[in-house]
């Protein structure tokens, strides 16, 4: 194995290792707030994935440049994306909220299915090909080959997790939701609608997978309604990986996701690549079931 | 007086299990009123039942002249209450003064939140010397402190406070009184539950004894202290 191999093999997990972030802050954020895995977050992702794909086809079609024809499709994607995430907490699990954790859970699996059966109905079982807009022209640089695509990918993801992180902390609204998040009864006597901060939380954790899913669809050029299947158990292991509930977490656990993967991938053939996102999930659970940088599983007040 | 709080028949019911039994009392404009009783009594309860928390199965609760019964408890800070829970409730992940910003999470007047907040320094030294660590490193009579402040800020017409002495070393709980009594100073009616019933009557304007989910005393809060069924009861002697 040269160092070169590895070299590049690191900065390809970095890039898919972002995408895997920005999936597992959704993840991250709704259980932090509900403790309820959202299973149906990767179909999120997918339904970013196609919306923006049709859009950006439809736009280009009637003569928008190519570039603008993009950003308004992620735009766009993010929206839709946003309504979807928030009408599934409204409909499927506010009324479960009292409700034994495992019909919450079982819900998210249905919704899952369910959002699955929509995308075939609304955008058919095809593979759709994702127009290559932002060149994949490999780049040289040293030894190692990259892509613009690849690059706008890093950066983005870098920039939405940076505004993530700022929002959360540093704004009135981020600290009602960590409020929320700890306790849901005290943060309503402060005057805090917990049902609005819940709506919010999907609302920003769906426009980010919808953002991950035209990230996807653009590296490997194309989209499906099955994509975000893997993605989402992939995204999932990495917030478990990183601790669930942790906004650090997810960032971490994405990026080392991603890095395990593509190292991984010197040692075997690309098809069992697969494997490492499970093994990992499986050793983290066995050796440190709250994740690396993740609190000790918080008691609910 | 005009009466801020009026409460009418109030029951709360837990199952069947009636724990308050159609109560009446009322809290008049800049008073400090305390409803004392022992563990059980249905203290909690009846305050619950008033902060929007649980919704009584019956009576009514009138704020100002509104029927406020059953109004969810987000809705009441816009109204001009504001409760300080039982066990304190500060948020532990959050510092000591983004737990104080939260209490005006319904105020958009910034700049008088931000002096309002420094007025709660003031008045609580030791916050001040906290301000970014965790709410949740604070010992118990600092978040009790805390958790007072924050509900300050929501710039209530009407505190309520639950058990606010609870599991607290004597010396903080005079501190905690002292605190109380400047706010009641400052001229905002408090609503005060209490299980320490010598220093809440000490405190107060008027009382009301609740035992096993019924009013069984009540009146002012001096005569309360000398009634000798209050002090074989809850005064130890």
């Amino acid at each position: 194995m040269s160092i070169d191999v590895l070299l590049q093999q690191i900065v390809n997990g970095l890039v898919v290792g972002s995408v895997y972030a920005l999936v597992a802050l959704g993840y991250t954020m709704v259980y932090g707030i509900l403790q309820l895995i959202n299973f149906a977050h990767g179909e999120i992702v997918m339904i970013g994935a196609l919306s923006a794909l049709f859009v950006t086809n439809a736009l280009i079609a009637v003569g928008v440049p190519p570039a603008l024809a993009l950003v308004v499709a992620i735009l766009a994607a993010m929206i839709i994306c946003a309504i979807v995430g928030v009408s599934i907490e409204r409909i499927a699990y506010r009324p479960l909220r009292n409700a034994p954790r495992l019909a919450p859970l079982i819900t998210a699996i249905g919704v899952s299915i369910f959002l699955q059966q929509v995308a075939i109905l609304v955008f058919g079982r095809n593979y759709f090909t994702f127009p290559e807009i932002i060149s994949k022209a490999p780049i040289q640089i040293g030894a190692i080959t990259v892509t613009m695509n690849e690059i706008v990918i890093l950066i983005t993801s870098v920039a939405l997790m940076t505004g993530l992180l700022w929002l959360v902390n540093n704004t009135k609204i981020g600290t009602a939701m960590r409020a929320t998040a700890e306790n849901q009864k005290v943060a309503g006597l402060m005057g805090i609608d917990i049902n609005k901060i819940i709506a919010i939380t999907f609302a920003i954790g769906s426009g980010l997978g919808a953002v991950a899913g035209v990230m996807v669809a653009s590296n490997y050029g194309q989209a499906h309604y099955y994509m975000g299947f893997m993605l989402g158990l992939k995204a999932f292991t990495a917030a478990v990986m990183g601790g669930i509930g942790n906004l650090w977490g997810a960032m971490v656990g994405g990026l080392i996701l991603g890095l395990v993967e593509n190292v991984g991938l010197i040692f075997v053939r690309g098809d069992y690549k697969d494997i490492f996102a499970f093994v990992v999930l499986v050793a983290v659970l066995i050796f440190r079931p709250q994740g690396l940088i993740g609190e000790k599983v918080a008691e609910r007040a | 007086m005009s009466a801020v709080l009026d409460i009418k028949k109030l029951e709360v019911a837990y199952g069947g299990i009636k724990a308050i039994k159609g109560i009446d009392f009322h809290v008049n404009d800049g008073e400090l009123v305390t409803l004392i009783g022992a563990n059980g009594a249905g203290k909690s309860s009846t305050l619950r039942a008033l902060s929007g928390l649980i919704t009584p199965v019956g009576g009514k609760v009138t704020y100002k002249g509104q029927d406020i019964t059953g109004v969810p408890s987000h809705a009441l800070v816009g109204l001009g209450i504001a409760l300080c829970p039982e066990g304190r409730g500060v948020f532990a992940r959050l510092n000591v003064h983004e737990n104080l910003l939260m209490g005006a999470f319904a105020r958009k007047d910034k700049a008088q939140i931000l002096a309002e907040v420094d007025e709660i320094y003031t008045m609580i030294p030791r916050l001040k010397e906290r301000t970014k660590q965790m709410a949740g490193t604070l010992s118990g009579g600092e978040q009790q402190m805390l958790a007072i402040g924050r509900a300050m800020l929501a710039q209530p017409k009407l505190l309520m406070l639950d058990e606010p002495s609870m599991g607290l070393a004597p010396m903080m709980v005079e501190k905690i009184f002292e605190i109380i009594r400047l706010i009641a100073k400052r001229g905002t009616t408090i609503l005060l539950i209490e299980q320490n019933a010598q220093l809440a009557l000490e405190h107060a304007n008027r009382g009301y004894v609740l035992e096993s989910g019924e009013i069984t005393l009540q009146g002012d809060a001096k005569v309360l202290l000398a009634d000798p069924r209050v002090k074989a009861a809850y005064l130890g002697g």
